[in-house]
C-alpha cells in the first residue's frame, strides 16, 4: 500500500508512542521503586530516576518471599499446565476433526461453550471437586443404587475419596482443559487436505501413527503459540492457588507470594509500606513469562498468522 | 499382480445413488482406464477399490478375496492422488519410504529400496529436498515412487496428471506407460481426458452418470461405440449425429432434406420406416466424389486450419456437420460441397435408449 499522507503518518506515530508510553511508564516506576531505600520510595515528591539499592532489594525480596522454593513450584505448575493443555487440545481436536461419530459436533460445541465458563465463574464447584476428585462418581453411584448394591452384597460401604488440595495435581488439573486450544487446533486440522489423510491410510498408517508422524510435526508452530499463551496464563494464576493451597511453605507459587509482599489495607491493615521490596519481587516474577515470550516470539507469531505448509 | 472383480457395485451418499451397479473384471497385469466426464462416479469407483469409500452394495474382490470389509492397508493397493498428497514436512526420501517405515522394515533395507525407487523415477539427486522445493512434475514422480516402493498388487491413479502442463503431461504419460510395461502390475487409472485414456489403456471403461456404457480396447471403443454417448465422447472433433428414417429395403436412410445415405442392409432390414440416429466420424468423411458408399451434399460454413488437416464446418440435413479432411481448396461460404461417406462409417443408434443398433456383435454393452 503506497500512501502519501504525512499528517496521517504523524498521527499514527503519535498514537503509537502514547500507547507505548502508557504501557512502559508503570513498569519504569516499578523499576525505579525497586532501586531505592524504603525512605526514598515513600518520599514526596517521588523519585523518577533509579537509585543504587537494586541488588539489595532484589536479594531482600528473594529471601523474604522464599522464592527459591516458590519458583520451582510455579515452574512445575506452569509447565504442567502447558503440557497438559497442549496434549489435551491436540487429542480433542484430533477426535473432533478426523473421526466420524454421532454427536461430534455437539461435543465440539460443548467444549466451545466452556469458553464462557472460566475458572473464576465455577470456582466453588471446582473447589468441591478438588476436595474430593471422585465425588462426582460417588454421586452417580449413589444415584444408580450401585453403592447400595455393593453394600448389600459385600457389606462394605464404598466411599470414594481423592483429595487434591495442597498438591501439584490440584494446582494443575483444573487448569488443563482448554477450549481456546481445542479451537486453535481444530482450525488447523481443518486445513489438512483430505488427500493427505487418505495417502497416510494407503501407506498403512493408523490414526495414532498419522497423529504422531504427520499432524504433530505439521502443527509445531501452533503448538508453540498455544504453549506461549498458556505459559503466561498459568504462571499468572492467582485465585486458584490461593484457594487450594493452604500449605504455602511447600506448595505456594510466586504470584500468590507476591501478593503477600504488597502492603495492603485489608489484610495487613497497612503495615510497613515496603514498596521497594514488593517492586523488586514483581520484577523477578515477571522474568520467566517475559523470557518465554521473547524466545518463542518468532514461532508464536507464525503459529497465529499462518501455518507453513 | 492381481486380478480385480467388481460385481454389482453401488454407491449411495445418503439417498442419492452415484454409482448404479457396476460389473467389471480386470485381468492380472492389465492397465485399465476409467474414462468419463466430471461427476460420473469414476473417482468414487476407484476409491471403493482402494478402500477409502464404503461399498453400499455389491462386492469387490482382489485375487478372489472379497475385500469389502478390509482396511485400505490390507488390500495391497497403492494410490497416486491428483494433488500428489505428499507429506509436506518429510523429505523426498522419507515420503517414498514412509510406507516401509510404517510396516517396520529395518532402516538399511529401507534406504536401499528408497534409493532403487528413486533411481527408477530419476530423483536420486532430490532425495533430501522437501516437496515444497520440487516442481509439479517432480512431485508427481515422488507420488509415483511412494506408490511403487510398496510393490503393490494394484496401482490406482486418480487423475494424476491433470495438474501438470500439457507438455509434462505427455511426458509423464509415457513414463507411466513405460513403468507399467516393466512392472506389469494391475493398474486402474481414472481420467476425463480421452487422449490420455486412449494412449494408456489396455482396456477402457467408459462411464456415464454412474453406469458403465462400454468396456473394450481403445480401438473397439472408437470403432464400435456401444452408445450414442460413447460415440460422442470419444474422438475429436466429436461424431456428427443426424436424425434419419430408414428407407426402402433397409439399404439406406433418408436424411432430413431427403438425401439418401446408404447403410448396411443387414442392420437396416429390420428397421424399415423407423426413426434412428446415425453417427458419422468427421475423419471418415472425405470432401469430393468417390466410388462406393454414398455422396451427399452439404452447405459449407467455414473452415478451421489445423495444419495437419482441415476441419470443414457445414450443414447437412438441418444439422451441423463437421468433416476432417486434408482437402486444400477452401470453398466459398454457402457453397454446396460433395461429401463422400463410406457405408461402414455409418453408426446407427436407437434414439430412445441411445444404444447402438447393430447386426454385428457389439463387444460388450453394460447392463443398466
Ligand atoms: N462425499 C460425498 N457426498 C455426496 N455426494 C458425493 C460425495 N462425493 C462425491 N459425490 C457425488 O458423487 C458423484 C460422483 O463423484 P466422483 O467424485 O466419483 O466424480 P468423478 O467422476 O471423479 O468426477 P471428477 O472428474 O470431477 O473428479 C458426483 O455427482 C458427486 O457430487
Ligand atoms: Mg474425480
Amino acid at each position: 500500500m503506497i500512501e502519501r499522507t504525512p499528517i496521517l503518518n504523524v498521527a499514527t506515530h503519535v498514537i503509537m508512542f502514547s500507547g507505548l508510553l502508557l504501557l512502559l511508564v508503570p513498569v519504569w516506576f516499578a523499576f525505579v521503586a525497586s532501586t531505592h531505600t524504603m525512605q526514598a520510595v515513600n518520599a514526596i515528591p517521588p523519585e523518577f530516576l533509579p537509585g543504587d539499592q537494586f541488588f539489595t532489594n532484589i536479594e531482600a525480596a528473594w529471601t523474604r518471599a522464599d522464592f527459591a522454593t516458590k519458583f520451582v513450584n510455579s515452574m512445575i505448575v506452569a509447565v504442567g499446565v502447558v503440557v497438559g493443555k497442549v496434549a489435551i487440545a491436540a487429542i480433542t481436536a484430533f477426535s473432533i476433526v478426523f473421526f466420524n461419530y454421532r454427536l461430534r459436533q455437539l461435543a465440539f460445541w460443548m467444549v466451545f461453550i466452556t469458553l464462557m465458563l472460566p475458572l473464576e465463574v465455577r470456582i466453588v464447584p471446582t473447589f468441591a471437586v478438588a476436595a474430593n476428585a471422585l465425588s462426582p462418581f460417588q454421586v452417580l453411584m449413589n444415584l444408580f443404587g450401585i453403592t447400595a448394591l455393593v453394600e448389600a452384597v459385600s457389606g462394605v460401604r464404598v466411599e470414594l475419596n481423592w483429595n487434591l488440595l495442597n498438591s501439584y495435581t490440584g494446582l494443575i488439573l483444573p487448569l488443563v482443559a482448554t477450549a481456546t486450544g481445542t479451537f486453535l487446533y481444530r482450525q488447523f486440522f481443518l486445513t489438512i487436505p483430505d488427500e493427505l489423510v487418505e495417502a497416510a491410510k494407503m501407506d498403512g498408517a493408523g490414526p495414532i501413527r498419522f497423529l504422531r508422524d504427520t499432524l504433530i510435526p505439521l502443527s509445531k508452530t501452533n503448538m508453540a503459540a498455544l504453549a506461549t499463551i498458556m505459559f503466561v496464563f498459568a504462571w499468572n494464576q492467582y485465585l486458584w492457588p490461593l484457594l487450594v493451597i493452604t500449605d504455602t511453605a511447600n506448595f505456594g507459587v510466586v504470584v500468590v507470594e507476591l501478593g503477600r509482599l504488597i502492603p495492603d489495607m485489608t489484610t495487613t491493615g497497612g503495615g510497613i509500606p515496603e514498596w521497594h521490596t514488593a517492586m523488586a519481587a514483581t520484577l523477578i516474577v515477571m522474568v520467566p513469562p517475559l523470557l518465554v515470550v521473547v524466545l518463542m516470539q518468532r514461532w508464536f507469531v507464525r503459529g497465529l498468522i499462518n501455518t507453513d505448509k | 499382480m492381481a486380478q480385480i472383480g467388481i460385481r454389482g457395485v453401488r454407491k449411495s451418499y445418503g439417498k442419492t445413488q452415484v454409482v448404479h451397479g457396476v460389473d467389471v473384471d480386470i485381468v492380472d497385469g492389465e492397465f485399465v482406464v476409467i474414462l468419463g466426464p466430471s461427476g460420473c462416479g469414476k473417482s468414487t469407483l476407484l476409491r471403493m477399490i482402494a478402500g477409502l469409500e464404503e461399498i453400499t452394495a455389491g462386492e469387490i474382490s482382489i485375487d478372489g478375496e472379497v475385500v469389502n470389509e478390509l482396511e485400505p492397508r490390507e488390500r495391497g493397493c497403492a494410490m497416486v492422488f491428483q494433488n500428489y498428497a505428499l507429506y509436506p514436512h518429510m523429505t523426498v526420501a522419507q515420503n517414498i519410504g514412509y510406507s516401509l517405515k510404517v510396516a517396520g522394515v529395518p532402516r538399511a533395507t529401507r534406504d536401499q529400496r528408497v534409493l532403487e525407487t528413486a533411481r527408477t523415477i530419476g530423483l536420486v539427486d532430490f532425495l533430501d529436498r522437501k516437496p515444497g522445493q520440487l516442481s509439479g512434475g517432480q512431485r508427481q514422480r515422488v507420488a509415483m515412487g511412494r506408490a511403487m516402493i510398496r510393490e503393490p498388487r494394484v496401482f490406482l491413479f486418480d487423475e494424476p496428471l491433470s495438474n501438470l502442463d500439457a507438455k509434462l503431461r505427455v511426458q509423464m504419460r509415457l513414463e507411466i506407460r513405460r513403468l507399467h510395461q516393466r512392472l506389469r502390475a494391475t493398474s486402474v487409472f481414472v481420467t476425463h481426458d480421452q487422449v490420455e485414456a486412449m494412449t494408456l489403456a489396455d482396456r477402457l471403461i467408459v462411464m456415464n452418470e454412474g453406469h458403465i456404457d462400454q468396456i473394450g480396447t481403445p480401438s473397439e471403443v472408437y470403432g464400435l461405440p456401444a452408445s450414442r454417448y460413447v460415440g460422442g465422447f470419444i474422438g475429436s472433433p466429436p461424431m456428427n449425429f443426424l436424425d434419419v428414417t430408414v428407407g426402402g429395403d433397409g439399404g439406406h436412410v433418408v436424411v432430413g432434406d431427403g438425401q439418401h445415405l446408404s447403410i448396411d442392409p443387414a442392420i437396416g432390414a429390420g428397421l424399415v420406416g423407423q426413426t434412428v440416429e446415425v453417427g458419422i466420424r468427421p475423419e471418415h468423411v472425405t470432401v469430393g466424389h468417390r466410388a462406393g458408399g454414398s455422396t451427399l451434399t452439404a452447405a459449407f460454413d467455414f473452415m478451421e486450419d489445423l495444419g495437419a488437416g482441415r476441419l470443414f464446418h457445414g450443414r447437412l440435413g438441418g444439422a451441423d456437420f463437421i468433416v476432417h479432411s486434408p482437402e486444400h481448396r477452401p470453398p466459398a461460404f454457402g457453397e454446396e460441397i460433395p461429401l463422400h461417406i463410406p457405408r461402414d462409417a455409418v453408426h446407427l443408434f436407437d434414439p430412445q435408449t441411445g444404444k447402438r443398433v447393430a447386426a454385428q456383435p457389439v463387444v460388450q454393452a453394460a447392463a443398466a
